[in-house]
């Protein structure tokens, strides 16, 4: 019985250690950001919030000048949205159609193009960003949201997602559907799209933080302040610090770190069990 | 695919072209933009290249700092994936044991995948601040002369500290998945064969784990390939000295701040080839090896 006993103190030690570990890095991001520069030049890193919530955190939003040189903190918020839900969006609708053409039809290209999807897997935007940069540039779709977005989709982890879901659809739906004389747009809207409502929310979920959290793409192919994204506004701010100059304004850096990890965390806590489910039902 | 499936001759072109068409403009072709730039030589003013074969090729993989990134990335990729998956399956089988509390566990266990990249590397960087940071302060109390901006070992380690955390987190919700998925059946038929907690564990838990670790283990090899780019670039930059350089970012170094065209995309291809080179062995070997 002690042994028992023991062997469950042990579990939660460890496990305590392990959240401590997870967790202790933002906690401080977020308490330090709550104190003024000076204090933080002074004792360094905070552990207990301080007073200075409100007035920090109004000046990053919302006032100009506040972090970047002219746009403020807000509006970096709409760009990150914009590109979360956008590339959610975008990639479900994309991603499904093409899954679906894969899984119902039978026709004549329909090998080699799979294969060519299953190439986008292995290559990811980082390997070939220079071509795909001049490219775009010279659609002249640099600084616009249809160029940050669509390149993004151009991979197709979506599509195995939906391909995996639908195969798992059973067969007698669709022999029932045709018996009935539903024709293939039908059968999608009326059938597949009200039966995959659990997984279109779990990847809408997975790919909104995906998007959300593009790094290396919407640092180069934005060149106006205007049309940063939080993740490209902190890099920026963490840059000014290092450069040095006066009185470093840590506590924005730090609440504009908490600003652009925020919205994210909570769409995973918030439905987390859909979260959960999507990521590990679309891997089998 | 489906026994029964629609016969059509025009319908699935509809469905598919959407992701063809986008593929074919953003990912085939500047591909075949990255091999054709391969092959190339240009001015020193961008005007003019010359076909040049292989030379490109030759003198990336020759060159010392793209030996060094390989290194880098080889050694990084390995303690990353090992390290992130050692702690998550840790964690995983102790929240999966203990009654009270799981679910905030799980919980607080799970939300910093929701953090990006580059987000976890500017945090760190900050805490590894030399005036503010307490990890930098802490680190020169116990006696390590620590200074990540000018030593190559610390930066690594930096670096790799800051991979595993943002990691472990995605492991940690597999791997609690999969052994959530393990049968009641078969955990009370090992309880009553075997009485060692962790002999139990290694004969029969982690067996029955091995699909979820292999495909783990391609998810992080390709995460520590690619996806630290963003920690790289907001903590060390590569820096000192092109130690921390992973092959990816190296690509991204040469091409944009160096401008060498050519060489940045022999690189690219290089990359392409490793990776296709990986997912192959992955699949022939390492899966053969697991049984389902």
């Amino acid at each position: 019985m002690n042994n028992i006993n023991w062997r469950i103190i042990s579990n939660h030690i460890i496990l305590l250690i392990g959240v401590v570990f997870m967790s202790l890095p933002v906690w401080v991001a977020f308490s330090t950001s709550t104190h003024s520069a000076e204090t933080i030049l002074r004792e360094g890193l905070q552990f207990w919030p301080g007073t200075d919530f409100l007035k920090t955190y109004k000046e990053v939003m919302f006032e100009e000048a506040g972090v970047m040189k002219s746009v403020l903190g807000i509006t970096m918020l709409k760009n990150s949205m914009i590109l979360g839900i956008g590339f959610a969006v975008g990639k479900v609708i994309i991603s499904m159609l093409a899954a679906y053409a894969i899984v119902y039809f039978r026709f004549r290209l329909a090998t080699p193009l799979f294969w060519i999807i299953f190439l986008t897997l292995l290559l990811p935007l980082e390997v070939r960003i220079i071509p795909s940069y001049e490219i775009v540039a010279g659609l002249g779709l640099l600084d616009t949201n249809f160029g940050l977005i669509v390149p993004l989709i151009a991979s197709a982890t979506g599509t195995f997602y939906f391909r995996q879901f639908f195969k798992s659809v059973p067969e007698e739906l669709l022999e029932a559907a045709r018996l009935d004389g539903a024709t293939p747009w039908r059968f999608f809207i009326d059938i597949l799209i009200p039966l995959s409502k659990t997984m279109i929310a779990a990847i809408l979920i997975i790919m909104f933080v995906v998007g959300w959290n593009q790094y290396l793409w919407p640092l180069i192919m934005t060149t106006k302040e205007e049309n940063y994204t939080l993740v490209i506004g902190i890099k920026q701010i963490y840059q000014i610090l290092s450069e040095g100059g006066e009185l470093p304004q840590y506590q924005k850096a730090f609440a504009l770190t908490i600003m652009a990890t925020l919205p994210p965390v909570l769409v995973v806590l918030f439905f987390q069990n859909w979260f959960v489910k999507g990521l590990v039902e679309s891997e089998k | 695919m489906k026994r029964v499936q629609f016969e059509h001759s025009s319908i699935p072109y509809l469905f598919i072209a959407p992701q063809i068409v986008i593929i074919a403009v953003f990912f085939l072709w500047p591909a075949g933009q990255a091999v054709h730039q391969s092959f190339l030589l240009e001015d020193a003013f961008g005007l003019s290249s010359q076909f040049v074969w292989f030379k490109n090729y030759t003198d990336t993989i020759g060159d010392a700092s793209w030996l060094q990134a390989a290194w880098f990335t080889a050694v990084f990729s390995a303690l990353v994936t090992f390290l992130s998956l050692g702690i998550a399956l840790l964690l995983a089988v102790k929240a999966n044991e203990v009654i009270r509390g799981a679910r905030a566990y799980r919980t607080t266990l799970m939300w910093a995948y929701a953090i990006a990249p580059p987000v976890a590397g500017l945090m760190g960087n900050l805490m590894f601040h030399p005036l503010i940071g307490d990890l930098y302060k802490f680190l020169n109390a116990i006696g390590w002369d620590f200074n990540h901006k000018l030593d190559s070992f610390d930066a690594g380690f930096v670096v790799v500290l800051i991979a595993v955390w943002k990691q472990v987190s995605v492991n940690f919700i597999f791997f609690l998945s999969g052994l959530q998925g393990i049968s009641k059946a078969v955990n009370e038929a090992a309880l009553m064969d075997c009485k060692s907690p962790t002999r139990r564990f290694w004969t029969i838990t982690f067996p029955l784990l091995a699909p979820t670790t292999f495909f783990l283990m391609v998810i992080n090899i390709t995460y520590a390939f690619f996806e630290t780019f963003g920690i790289i670039d907001t903590t060390t930059g590569g820096a000192p000295g092109g130690s921390t350089n992973t092959l990816v970012y190296k690509v991204f170094q040469d091409g944009f701040r160096g401008a060498d065209l050519g060489g940045s995309s022999a690189q690219s291809v290089v990359l392409m080839v490793i990776v296709l080179v990986l997912t192959v062995i992955q699949f022939r070997f390492i899966e053969r090896k697991v049984h389902y």
